[in-house]
C-alpha cells in the first residue's frame, strides 16, 4: 500500500511550533524515513546523536522495546537551520525509556523533540530530561506525549524541561501531554523557562571569571542534567563539547 | 592601597552613600562598623561592582588604579576579593572546577601563566587545610547545600586560593558559631596579614574583632564615615552602643 504523503500544518498538535517552510525545503520524502528499532526482551540499547547543520533536518526514530528491555537516547541538537527529532516509543511491560536531549542555538532557527512514549503494558517506566538554551530570536521545542493504555498499572512517566533564554527574543517553548487510561500510574511533568542567574554571574565575575567564561560554566551546568543518566563518559563529552562549541556562537 | 573620596551611590534611584571617605593603607585590617541600614553593604557592593549599584560621585583608587573603570572580573583580576555576605550557590558546578578557572582567568588577565591541575589541587588542599575544610567539600557544587557557617569557610578558602592583595569582607562573622568565627579568624590573619596587603571588615560585632584584631576601626552611618579610631572604639560601640557613640560624635 502506498500513502501519499502531505505536508503537516502547524493546526496539527505535534508541529505546533514547527518550521514548515524549513520542512517543505527538505521534501515530502523526509517524512517517510522512520528509522524503526526493536528491542529484544531484556536487551539494552544506548545511542548518543549530534544532529543539526546550516540545512533543515529531520530525524525520525520508532522504537519497539520487548519485556524488560532498556532504550537511552541522548541528543544534542545543535541546528543553525529547522531541526526536529522525532522519537515514538512503545513499552512492553517492566521496559524503560531513557531520553536526554539539549537544544541551543541563536539565529532565527527552530530546534525540536517531539516524543510520544507508550506505555503499552503494566510496570513500564520512562524519564525525559530536556534543557534549552537560546539566543537570538532561536526557539527550541520539546513536546513529550505519554500514553498509558486500559491496564498499564504501575506505570512510571516523568518528564523534565526548562529552557534557558540568553537574550530577549529568544523562546522556548514546552507541551507535555498526558493520556492516562490506568488508575495506578505515576505521570510526573515539570517545565520552567528561565534566563541566566545575575546573582551567580556576579558572584563568578568577583572572583575574575570574564562574563563568557561564567556564561560558559552556567550553561555548562544547566545543559549538563539532561545527559546525567549517560554513563559512557567520553560520549557525555562529546556531546556537551558540542552543545558548547554551538555557545561560542553567541556573541552577547 | 584604598582611597575613596566623596562616594556617592544609589540604589535605585536612593541614595545610599552620601559623602563616604576612606582611606586604608598596606598592611591594614580596617573594620567598618555600623548601625544597620548605614551602607555597609552598599560599600561592599559598589568597590565589587555590582549590577544595580550607581556610583554618581566620587572616586576609588585601588592601587593607583581607577576602580570605577574597572569591571567586576578586572577588579579581581587586580586583586580585589569580595567576600560575601551571602555566598551563591551555582549548582552543577564544582568548587574545584570554578576556583580553577576563576584562578587561571585572573592570571591570564595579568600576563601570568595557568596552573595546572595538579598544582591547582595542591594549592587548593593546602588552603582548605588552613580553614579546617575537608578536600571532600571542595568536589562539591559551589555552595550548593552548604550550611551558613560552611559558605563562609569556604570563602575563606576561596580567598586563600586566589590570593588576593585587598579584600573586603562583608559580614563574614554571621553565620558563624564560636569555633566556626576562630577558624575563619585565624584564616582571615593567616591569609591577609602582610605589609603589602589590607582588609576591610565590615562587621556588626566585636567577637570576630576579638580574632582579627583591626588597625583602625571606622563608623559608618547615614552613608558617611562619621568616626574613624583605633581598636578601642570598637570595643567602646559594644559597650556603649551606636546611639552613645554617635551622640557624641553630632555633639
Amino acid at each position: 500500500m502506498t500513502q501519499i504523503q502531505t505536508f503537516p500544518t502547524r493546526r496539527d498538535e505535534a508541529w505546533r511550533y514547527a518550521d514548515i517552510p524549513a520542512l517543505e525545503r527538505l521534501g515530502v520524502e523526509a517524512l517517510d524515513a522512520w528509522k524503526e528499532v526493536t528491542l529484544e526482551p531484556g536487551e539494552t540499547r544506548r545511542q548518543t546523536m549530534v544532529v543539526g547543520s546550516d540545512a533543515p533536518e529531520l530525524h525520525r526514530i520508532r522504537l519497539t522495546l520487548g519485556e524488560g528491555a532498556r532504550a537511552e537516547l541522548f541528543v544534542s541538537n545543535i541546528g543553525r537551520d529547522y531541526t526536529r527529532v522525532e522519537v515514538e516509543v512503545k513499552l512492553a511491560r517492566g521496559a524503560h525509556f531513557e531520553f536526554g536531549g539539549v537544544t541551543i542555538g541563536g539565529a532565527d532557527a527552530v530546534r525540536e523533540f517531539v516524543t510520544t512514549t507508550v506505555h503499552a503494558e503494566p510496570e513500564a517506566t520512562s524519564n525525559q530530561t530536556v534543557r534549552s538554551v537560546h539566543w537570538g530570536t532561536g526557539t527550541g521545542n520539546f513536546l513529550g506525549e505519554i500514553k498509558v493504555v486500559k491496564d498499564a498499572q504501575k506505570t512510571d512517566a516523568a518528564q523534565d524541561f526548562k529552557g534557558l533564554l540568553l537574550e530577549a527574543g529568544a523562546s522556548a517553548n514546552a507541551v507535555p501531554q498526558l493520556e492516562i487510561f490506568a488508575d495506578d500510574v505515576k505521570c510526573a511533568h515539570g517545565a520552567t523557562v528561565g534566563q541566566l542567574d545575575e546573582a551567580a554571574r556576579y558572584y563568578m565575575a568577583a572572583r575574575g571569571l570574564p562574563p563568557e567564561l561564567a556564561q560558559r560554566l552556567l550553561v555548562q551546568a544547566f545543559i549538563g542534567d539532561a545527559f546525567v543518566e549517560l554513563v559512557d563518559e567520553t560520549e557525555r563529552e562529546r556531546l556537551l563539547n558540542a552543545a558548547l562549541a554551538a555557545l561560542e556562537e553567541a556573541t552577547l | 592601597m584604598l582611597k575613596i573620596e566623596n562616594l556617592h551611590a544609589n540604589v535605585a534611584d536612593k541614595p545610599i552613600l552620601k559623602g563616604l571617605d576612606l582611606e586604608v593603607a598596606a598592611g591594614e585590617v580596617h573594620a567598618i562598623m555600623g548601625p544597620n541600614g548605614a551602607g555597609k553593604s552598599t560599600l561592599a557592593n559598589v568597590l565589587g561592582g555590582k549590577p544595580g549599584y550607581d556610583v554618581s560621585a566620587g572616586s576609588a583608587q585601588f592601587m593607583g588604579q581607577d576602580l570605577f573603570e574597572l569591571d567586576p572580573h578586572e577588579r579581581a583580576a587586580a586583586g580585589l576579593f569580595l567576600g560575601f555576605q551571602y555566598p551563591v550557590e551555582i549548582p552543577g558546578v564544582s568548587n574545584v572546577q570554578f576556583l580553577r578557572e576563576a584562578l587561571n582567568s585572573q592570571r591570564k588577565q595579568r600576563g601570568q601563566e595557568p596552573l595546572s591541575g595538579g598544582e591547582f589541587l595542591k594549592l587548593a588542599k593546602e588552603k582548605a587545610g588552613l580553614l579546617k575544610m575537608d578536600m571532600e567539600m571542595l568536589k562539591r557544587q559551589v555552595n550548593v547545600g552548604f550550611s551558613g557557617g560552611e559558605k563562609k569557610r569556604a570563602e575563606m578558602v576561596q580567598m586563600g586560593i586566589l590570593e588576593p592583595r585587598f579584600a573586603v569582607l562583608d559580614e563574614t562573622d554571621s553565620g558563624l558559631d564560636i569555633d566556626a568565627l576562630r577558624i575563619v579568624g585565624e584564616g582571615i590573619n593567616a591569609i591577609m596579614r602582610g605589609a603589602d596587603k589590607g582588609v576591610l571588615l565590615i562587621t556588626h560585632y566585636q567577637r570576630l574583632l576579638d580574632v582579627v584584631k583591626p588597625d583602625r576601626v571606622s563608623i559608618l552611618a547615614d552613608g558617611r564615615i562619621v568616626q574613624t579610631g583605633g581598636p578601642e572604639l570598637a570595643l567602646r560601640l559594644e559597650a556603649e552602643g551606636y546611639d552613645a557613640v554617635m551622640a557624641e560624635v553630632a555633639a
